[in-house]
Parts: structure tokens; C-alpha cells; sequence
């Protein structure tokens, strides 16, 4: 055990944060579920992709920097640390990409990566259904075989990112007399094809946050399979355990907002008349910095040759009740002044921004399998408990 | 930076922990408690050849020359067993303070034919530090290192008197315990007692932390098989969502408490300026979540985990009784507040393992 940064990972630190800081915009961009703030986001990864910052986990070939995981935690630490924008295409560059690189043929790597890092290709996912939500294996959104082509027909629905997005991946089922887990393909679909249609959803924040999706005689090329017919649950499953891992959510993040929090409570600590708010603000804290170790941790054993199991279930539980609870503590502090909404003339402390944190953290413990599902996997996986 | 255990110290608290699963059952733990030593002296001796009570003296010593990320393995095995002995205590508490009073040359001598009686065991140490009440297994110790405001005394057993104090905890031994703080007894003093006093308060800290993981462990893996075991309506009661989600929480907390715990010991070690911090988190953490586990496992157990006979009484008494020794929650929050709500806190993500970075 050494728990200290080479030179080389300083070094690293140093240029990502003077790179940062040179780069990141002063003002905060809009926020990328409208059409103007997305288009600013997607401007950002133009301008990451530049630096070559895009994707710096990936192959340089693929527009990365081939940087182990310490050197990717450092990277978002001092992402999170320079306030710079949220990652448009994160459901491209964190979920799809970690998928692609380890199901995709070279073609595909080839063709969808680069523009993945870049920025040009934005990407929504498409798992969820109307009656396929928790029980994803009840898929029912077909995609039949004809010659060269799949032909998509059906609906997708809490799609994120698809008002704007140019692309969609999900799962559809290719074998139409299959049941359950079976018969499902991962399958990558372009927006602008004809037969799709995409009608947005306001999400509680009032944005069009996610979308349905209508696939109607939606022809793609069988290049667009990702793996092997069939085999898309096994990939989905690999794609959902990057959602609730390190990869879409690293610590720094919380770090962050736990640092802000201390931040706040500072700033306002004589006008609070609740004693367990300061208990509160250092929990956060204490948890956020646990949800950091325990990531070093992992990062450390996958390095040397480990591997994530079902214990990437308890990332899921801990680090969106821990959103959730850095961002209600954060409202008890702000009291009444809490309510306003962020870029209100008259917030000029922008506490607004407390106020949606909190409010998307309300979906974090639903999203990429609800807390529910997630305990019952921990509870029968890790811990061996009867599944009936 | 690498956050992980060697193969060598896995190697080794497999080893330990394979014996100590083997010889502490609960069986043999209820068997202690109607003995008046209430303590297994043939289990001793397989920790003693097994090399347990050198582990931590420097091989100069005639010791292993290991240090607490190696010892913190081997307390959390104490742990999962529930083991009743203190020997967790005298390898990670009295041990360091030993060789930290021989190393600033204090003791008059007395420190040296100690340690060799430790590591051959003939003699028996404990350390009574001022935060703690009762002292454990008081009666057949040699001599006891007790702290008095910042002075710190080497005792021999006829120095003391001892008055018994019966714990929840069948499987404990305490008693509370009078000296006289006379110059005769003084190791040390003033700034170098008070910094002794404060390394043994933080070793006490991340030993008992570390055991309380081990008790959690303990308590989901019976409270799982009994989940297995126990029908009603037909089928394991373990298939209930509701039983399943009381002990997936359990895991979630003890997954995020471990890593903490491992960073106190790896900081009591290397960076003791953040020692205070460090252990203050590990032992909020594990209390935490052996409190937890002892709620969850007795409500899945039932009327049964209501009963004397229910053996998860034998890990639930001594989270009740370890979750506050060493510093209870106050005594630990205060010293994080302290530390985090302060003006010139360094909070940036280059601090998160106590070295200044290079940057800012």
C-alpha cells in the first residue's frame, strides 16, 4: 500500500489543471437539455477533443491519451475542481465507448469512437419501455433480420440526452419468438433515419430531459450490431455496470459538491438554528471522501489484474443517497432562500444552482436500476441470500 | 499510489484468520464465560508460535517488523470471529507504545526485558488510556501502561487496585482501575506523555474500528444462513425484499467503511500529522455499521434474536460495548469538525491522502 502520487501522477495533475484552467469557460454554459445549451456542451467537447481531453482513458488512436484509472480520477478531480461543464456525451464516451472497446469489431471501434470523442456524434440510451422498466428482460421492441439491413419497429422511452442527440444504442429483439433475457441485440441506431420519431419528456425540472422514441420500419445495417445476435443482455449488463460504477460516476464529483457544501455552510453558519445541519455538512463530507477511497481502491485492484463484480451494486446505493443527501442538506441551510430558481435576477449568490442539484438528485436512486433492484442484487449476489 | 494489501499480508491474515475460525467458535466463546480467566491459554499458544505477539516489535527487536496495514488485517479477523481475547489490543496498542517509549530512551530499562517477555509470552501488557473507563482482561495483565492527565506510567500489576465491572458483554473481563500517578511509576510527561497518549488513543481507535468491521461480517454471514434456514409462508424468509434489503444495507455501508479503515492505517503509519482525522473517520464509519449490523441481525432473526441461546447476542454485545471504547461518537465528530470546519482546512482533491501535492 502507498497512498501517494508518483511525480509522473502530479505532473499529470499539474497539466490537467493549468490546461483547465486556461480553457474551461468563465461563465456556466445552459444547461444541455435546451437546444442552445446543448449545442454550447457539444461545443466544449470540440474544445476538449482539441486538447486531446476528450476521452483520456482511451487509445490515443481513438483520440485518447491511453491514461490508467489513478491518472482518469486524477483527470476528474480536476474536472469537478475547475467547474467545468457537465459531459453532453456521457452516455456516448462513458457507457457505449467502455462497450464498444470491449464487444465492438475494429471497424466499429474505428468508426463510431473518434467521433464519440469528439464530440460530433452525441449519443442517448434506449433501454427502457413502457412495460420494461425495472424488468428490462420484458423488451419488446423488435428488430427483424431482412438481408443485409435490421428493421426496428417499436417504442424506447426515458431516453436521455434523445431530444438533441445524433445517435441511440440499445436493446432490441432480434429473435421475435424469444423470451426474457433472451434473443436481445445491442444495436446502434442514427436519430435522422426515417421512420424514427423522437417526442421529448419534460423532466421535473421542466427541461425535455429524456425522450420517447418511435421506431417505425427504422431500417439500419447489420454493421450496427454490436457483439453477437443475441447476445445483448450479457453486453447490457456490462454497459449497466459502468452506469453504476467508477466510470459514470467518479467521486470527484461528490468531492466537489461536499466541498461547496462546507463552502456553504460557512457562509451561512450563523443563521442556521439546527445543530444537526453541521452534522450533516461533515457526513457528507466523511462520505463523499469514503466513496473516494473506496474508488482508489478499486481502481487499484483493477490495475493490477481484478476485476468489478455485483459489488458495483453498492456504488449505485451509496453514491445517489449521497447526492441526495449533500443537496437536502444544502436546501436546510438555505432555508426560504433555497426555493428560488437558479438565474433568477435576484439570486445573485447563484444558490439557485443547490436547488437543481436537488431536484436531479431525486432521479439518481431510480436511474441505471432503482435502489430496489440494486439491493436485491446485492442481497442475492454478493451476500447469497434465496432468490425465492 | 496502489490502495492494496500485498499477496504476503493477505497470505498471512488468511493463516491467522483460518485459525481463529477453527478454534473460536461460539461454542468455545460460551465455554470462556463460565471460566474465571475467561480466556483460552491453548489458543494462546498457537498465536504466540504463529508469531501474532512479535508482529509489530522491529525485527531489531527479535520482532516481525510489520507495521499497523499489516496488523489491521489481522484485528479485523479478531473481529470476525468475535474473539474474546485482547490480543488484537496488545498487538496494535501496547506493542507500538512500547517501542516508541524504549525508542526515546525512557523506562529505565524496564521497557526492554518487557517486550522480549511479550514477544515469548511470559508477560502480559495493557495500556489504560484515560478515555477509557474500565481496563479489559485487568487481572492477570503484568504491568499496565495507564495515562493520568499527560503522564504516562508503567505499573506493575501490585501497583494497582482493580474493582471488578460486570459488561453486557459476557465474553469482557473489565474492571476499573486506581494508581497512584507517583514519580516512582512516570515514563513520561508533558509534551512527549501527552504525544504517546495521543498515538496509543489513535491505535486504540483504528484497532477497535477494525474489529468492528469484523463483527459486522460476522453478523450479516449469520444472519444470511439463518435468512436460508428459517421458512415461513412456504419459503426462506430471506426471499422477503424487505429482510433482503436489511441486510443489503449493511453491505452497502460496511463496502464504504472498509476502505476507511484502511486509509487510518496506512496514515497512523505515514502521515501521523493526519492520524487524528484518519482514525476519528475509520471509527465512525465501523460504528456505524456494526451498529447497524447488530440491529439488522437480530430483527431478521426473530423471537430468536431476542434470546440468550440466539449466538448473535456474542457479536452484538461487543459492538455495543467496542462502539464506545477508544472514543465514543462525540469524542470522535468533535475532533472531525474541528479539523474540517477550521478556516484553513485544505480541502482540495490533492489532499485526499495527506501530502501536499506538487500543484496549487
Amino acid at each position: 500500500m502507498d497512498l501517494t502520487y508518483t511525480p509522473e501522477q502530479e505532473a499529470f495533475r499539474a497539466e490537467v489543471r493549468d490546461w483547465l484552467a486556461s480553457n474551461v469557460p468563465s461563465q456556466p454554459l445552459a444547461s444541455f437539455d435546451t437546444e442552445a445549451g446543448f449545442a454550447a456542451h457539444r461545443d466544449w467537447e470540440r474544445t476538449l477533443a482539441a486538447g486531446n481531453w476528450g476521452m483520456v482513458t482511451w487509445p490515443e488512436a481513438f483520440g485518447g491519451r491511453a491514461c490508467d484509472l489513478i491518472q482518469w480520477l486524477i483527470f476528474e478531480e480536476e474536472y469537478y475542481r475547475a467547474g467545468a461543464p457537465g459531459r453532453v456525451n456521457q452516455n456516448g464516451i462513458f457507457l457505449l465507448g467502455p462497450t464498444l472497446m470491449e464487444y465492438g469489431s475494429e471497424e466499429q471501434k474505428a468508426r463510431f469512437l473518434p467521433a464519440m470523442a469528439s464530440g460530433d456524434e452525441i449519443w442517448a440510451q434506449g433501454w427502457s419501455e413502457p412495460n420494461a422498466g425495472s424488468d428490462m428482460a420484458a423488451i419488446r421492441c423488435r428488430a427483424d433480420r431482412d438481408g443485409d439491413d435490421y428493421v426496428i419497429n417499436g417504442q424506447k422511452i426515458w431516453s436521455t440526452r434523445a431530444v438533441f442527440a445524433d445517435w441511440v444504442f440499445g436493446l432490441f429483439r432480434t429473435d421475435p419468438n424469444s423470451e426474457r433475457h433472451h434473443g436481445l441485440s445491442k444495436i446502434l441506431v442514427p436519430l435522422s433515419a426515417e421512420g424514427v420519431t423522437v417526442r421529448p419528456i419534460q423532466q421535473l425540472n421542466g427541461l425535455p430531459g429524456f425522450a420517447e422514441i418511435f421506431f417505425d420500419d427504422v431500417r439500419v445495417p447489420v454493421f450496427n450490431l454490436l457483439g453477437e445476435e443475441g447476445a445483448g443482455w450479457q453486453i447490457a449488463m456490462a454497459t449497466a455496470g459502468f452506469e453504476r460504477g467508477l466510470m459514470l460516476r467518479s467521486p470527484a464529483r461528490f468531492q466537489q459538491a461536499t466541498r461547496r457544501l462546507v463552502d456553504l455552510y460557512r457562509a451561512h453558519s450563523t443563521d442556521i438554528l439546527d445543530p444537526s445541519v453541521e452534522d450533516d455538512v461533515v457526513r457528507c463530507y466523511m462520505d463523499a471522501e469514503a466513496y473516494t477511497l473506496s474508488t482508489y481502491q478499486t481502481a487499484s485492484r483493477l490495475l493490477k489484474g481484478g476485476s468489478i463484480g455485483p459489488e458495483a451494486s453498492c456504488n449505485k446505493i451509496f453514491w445517489s443517497e449521497l447526492d441526495l443527501r449533500i443537496h437536502e442538506t444544502a436546501l436546510r441551510i438555505l432555508g426560504p432562500r433555497g426555493e428560488v430558481e437558479p438565474g433568477s435576477p435576484a439570486d445573485r449568490d447563484e444558490l439557485g444552482t443547490w436547488l437543481d442539484g436537488f431536484l436531479f438528485a431525486q432521479s439518481g436512486p431510480i436511474y441505471a436500476g432503482t435502489n430496489e433492484i440494486q439491493r436485491n442484487i446485492i442481497a442475492e449476489r454478493v451476500l447469497g441470500m434465496p432468490r425465492r | 499510489m496502489d490502495f492494496t494489501f500485498t499477496a504476503e499480508q493477505l497470505e498471512f491474515r488468511d493463516t491467522v484468520a483460518g485459525l481463529l475460525k477453527t478454534e473460536v467458535t461460539s461454542d468455545s466463546i460460551r465455554a470462556r464465560w463460565s471460566t474465571d480467566s475467561g480466556k483460552d491459554p491453548a489458543l494462546q499458544e498457537q498465536l504466540l508460535a504463529m508469531g501474532v505477539y512479535s508482529l509489530l516489535f522491529p525485527e531489531s527487536l527479535g520482532g516481525l517488523g510489520m507495521d499497523a496495514i499489516d496488523a489491521v488485517l489481522l484485528a479485523e479477523a479478531c473481529g470476525a470471529v468475535a474473539l474474546p481475547e485482547p490480543l488484537a489490543e496488545t498487538m496494535m496498542v501496547a506493542s507500538p507504545l512500547l517501542v516508541d517509549i524504549l525508542n526515546r530512551g525512557l523506562g529505565n530499562g524496564a521497557i526492554q526485558p518487557i517486550i522480549d517477555g511479550v514477544m515469548d509470552g511470559r508477560v502480559n501488557v495493557a495500556v489504560l488510556h484515560p478515555i477509557n473507563p474500565y481496563l479489559n482482561f485487568a487481572a492477570d495483565v503484568d504491568w499496565i501502561l495507564a495515562g493520568s492527565g499527560d503522564g504516562l506510567y508503567l505499573l506493575p500489576r501490585d501497583a494497582v487496585n482493580l474493582t471488578p465491572a460486570k459488561s453486557l458483554d459476557p465474553s469482557r473481563r473489565l474492571s476499573s482501575v486506581e494508581f497512584d500517578p507517583s514519580a516512582e511509576h512516570r515514563v513520561a510527561g508533558g509534551e512527549v506523555g501527552a504525544a504517546l497518549l495521543r498515538a496509543s488513543l489513535n491505535l486504540g481507535g483504528l484497532t477497535v474500528a477494525a474489529q468492528l468491521l469484523g463483527l459486522s461480517e460476522l453478523l450479516v454471514s449469520q444472519s444470511v444462513q439463518y435468512t436460508q434456514d428459517r421458512n415461513q409462508f412456504g419459503r426462506p424468509v430471506g426471499a422477503n425484499q424487505a429482510v433482503k434489503h436489511l441486510l443489503a444495507d449493511v453491505a452497502v455501508q460496511l463496502e464504504y467503511a472498509r476502505p476507511v479503515v484502511a486509509r487510518a492505517a496506512y496514515t497512523v503509519g505515514v502521515s501521523p500529522e493526519r492520524a487524528d482525522f484518519a482514525v476519528s473517520h475509520a471509527k465512525l464509519a465501523a460504528t456505524r455499521v456494526a451498529q447497524l449490523a447488530a440491529r439488522q441481525a437480530i430483527q431478521v432473526h426473530g423471537a430468536m434474536g431476542y434470546t440468550w441461546e440466539c449466538d448473535v447476542q456474542i457479536a452484538a454485545k461487543r459492538i455495543w460495548a467496542l462502539s464506545y471504547e477508544w472514543g465514543d461518537e462525540g469524542f470522535h465528530k468533535n475532533r472531525i469538525h474541528e479539523w474540517l470546519l477550521q478556516p484553513n482546512a485544505l480541502l482540495g482533491p490533492e489532499y485526499t491522502f495527506g501530502r501536499r501535492s506538487l500543484v496549487g
